[in-house]
């Protein structure tokens, strides 16, 4: 167990390593000059003396290596530079509108484990049947939705036609109610089949049928040993899927207004705000690895035969 | 097998119809009329005109050979880039395979639409610039899978006798080794063609697609939205345009995907028997 989480631990380290170089290379590689970049956002005549004052100041007229070794030790500081923008450091810009991101991606979570978990389950014990049937054609309908266009006509019909929640921004528990269910609805599609069809599977394994010669009940069975056998794919699946929240969570806050990362970096690359893109490239990375980490933990927890598998030598 | 059958038959001449129709079409998609703004559909217009005036049935129609065209052109270049890719790192084998494996698996460690619109942000908003961050993003599927199909293969029996009785190993790949991993990518090329749709859409939507006034369906949302209350079609309509596609792309990768396991196991019980 320790020497798979040290392997992971340098595993993330080298991911994140990378991570820099990619997001170094990305900016060099981006058309426009960063200097120029930064002064036009004032909107005012540049001279070329004020050019060649910034771009020395930003160590912009050393070689490529040595600035890549600037930008290396800032990074271990996690200093990635002011925001053209703001003129706020990137750093503390991220961390005030992650609390905003963080708790929309919950309640998404909420909004599609309440839907998917309970039509899963139903498919799953009864297939065949009408809920059965209407819920395969939800799924592959809400996988063809795109979710943007259903957070529109939700506004529409919920806030403007019928004004129950407000559209956009945030403050109140309600300004969070169309937003996650624009994401969880798109998303739960996936997971109603998932869920039904890793019960499904998990219902006709051996354990199933020696646990009913003992009398263990029913329900017993299903909620302890069938859901419990049946986790390992879903919560992989649910690693993978909270990185597609938080990708989705960039279309639907900027529909919605929400004041969170995804906004602010749509925001940031309209205004080629070079530093705040690589700071959104280095902080998803890394909360998306840890994910992955966690995932994995976990999903080995949970099933006994992946721990032995791996405590073997 | 029909109903695969049919849906293929369906979407390609749903295709036919993007390709034709704009022929017979006398409005401009692009042409501004201010006095005919959010018309109801009429004769002239058949699903009525937009903010500015421009008929929609004719931009909806443009929309869709510029996205589901563009999602089309960026599937082919994924493919031309993840299968020579995938060949490459399952024939060569060693370190070169291994170098591939870890760079891949950094890439798929982000989501799509981050790495997506990440990518188009950093080379600018722009149609080249949007095939180039959704073909960086797509192309990794197709070589892994590509190079899983390869591995699988080319230890087996019949590859070894070829190679021993002399068949070179271009034809080798071309002949042996790609119709195996065949089936499997038409499966996941034809899923991707309406994912790909979905992406093409969002991204225009926020801005960093195609731009205006091009018609485009992701962009058309976003141009129909100050309207919905007097002109809902302009809304109502490019949306389940997508839809449509995106749903048939679905039912047909699930159909196909179908008939492929079905396939497989009539196989497997040829070889028990």
């Amino acid at each position: 167990m320790m020497t798979k989480l040290g392997r992971r631990l340098f595993e993330f380290i080298l991911f994140i390593f990378l991570l820099s170089l990619i997001s170094f290379c990305g900016i060099k590689l981006a058309p426009g000059d960063a200097v120029r970049q930064l002064l036009r956002v004032d909107d005012v005549a540049v001279t070329n003396e004020q050019l060649e004052i910034q771009r020395e100041l930003m160590g912009l007229d050393k070689p490529v290596m040595i600035q890549y070794v600037d930008w290396l030790s800032r990074f271990i500081r996690l200093d990635f530079g002011n925001s053209y923008m703001t003129h706020q450091p990137v750093t503390q810009e991220i961390l005030t509108r992650m609390p905003a991101t963080f708790l929309l991606t919950c309640t998404s979570i909420f909004v599609l484990m309440g839907v998917a978990l309970p039509l899963g389950m139903y498919s799953a014990l009864h297939p065949q049947q009408w809920i059965d049937r209407v819920s395969r054609v939800l799924a592959i309908m809400g996988a063809s939705v795109p979710s943007f266009w259903l957070g529109l006509l939700l506004i529409e019909g919920f806030s403007v036609r019928w004004p129950l929640f407000p559209s956009m921004g945030t403050g109140t528990f309600w300004h969070l109610v169309l937003p996650s269910l624009t994401l969880g609805l798109t998303m739960a599609a996936v997971y109603v089949r998932l869920i039904r069809s890793s019960l499904l599977q998990s219902l006709t394994q051996d354990f199933v049928l020696g646990a009913r010669s003992r009398g263990v009940s029913r329900a017993r069975i299903f909620f302890f040993h069938v859901c419990r056998h049946s986790l390992t794919p879903i919560i992989t699946m649910f690693g993978i899927s909270v990185g597609s929240l938080l990708g989705g969570s960039v279309v639907v806050e900027t529909i919605f207004a929400y004041p969170g990362l995804g906004k602010f970096v749509i925001e940031a690359i309209h205004n080629r705000d070079y530093p705040v893109i690589q700071g959104y490239i280095v902080f998803m990375g890394a909360i998306i690895m840890l994910i992955h980490m966690l995932t994995d933990v976990m999903v080995g927890y949970i099933n006994p035969e992946i721990r032995l598998r791996e405590g073997r030598p | 097998m029909n109903k695969a059958r049919f849906l293929v038959v369906f979407f390609f001449g749903m295709l036919m119809v993007l390709v034709v129709l704009p022929e017979f079409m006398h409005q401009d998609p692009l042409m501004v009329n201010l006095k005919q703004k959010l018309q109801p559909p009429s004769v002239d217009h058949l699903l009525g005109t937009d903010g500015l005036g421009r008929d929609l049935m004719s931009r909806l129609v443009y929309g869709g050979r510029n996205t589901v065209g563009t999602s089309l052109v960026i599937l082919i270049l994924s493919l031309g880039v993840g299968i020579p890719v995938g060949i490459f790192a399952g024939y060569a084998g060693g370190v070169i395979d291994r170098i591939f494996m870890r760079v891949s698996d950094s890439f798929l460690a982000f989501p799509d639409y981050i790495t997506a619109i990440v990518l188009t942000g950093l080379l600018g908003p722009g149609v080249i610039n949007l095939m180039i961050a959704i073909v960086a993003v797509k192309w990794i599927a197709y070589a892994r899978l590509v190079r899983a199909s390869l591995m699988a293969e080319k230890d087996k029996d019949y590859i070894h006798s070829a190679r021993l009785s002399g068949v070179p190993s271009v034809h080798l790949v071309v002949k042996h080794l790609m119709p195996a991993a065949l089936s499997q990518l038409i499966v996941v090329a034809t899923l991707d063609i309406g994912k790909i749709i979905l992406m093409i859409a969002a991204l225009s939507y926020i801005g960093l697609g195609l731009q205006p006034p091009t018609p485009e369906w992701g962009a058309m949302l976003n141009e129909g939205r100050a309207y919905f209350h007097n002109a809902p079609l302009a809304m109502v309509i490019p949306g389940v345009a997508i839809m449509v596609f995106v749903l048939l792309s679905n039912l047909m990768g699930d159909e196909l995907q179908d008939g492929l396991q079905r396939g497989q196991k009539g196989e497997q019980n040829h070889d028990h028997s």
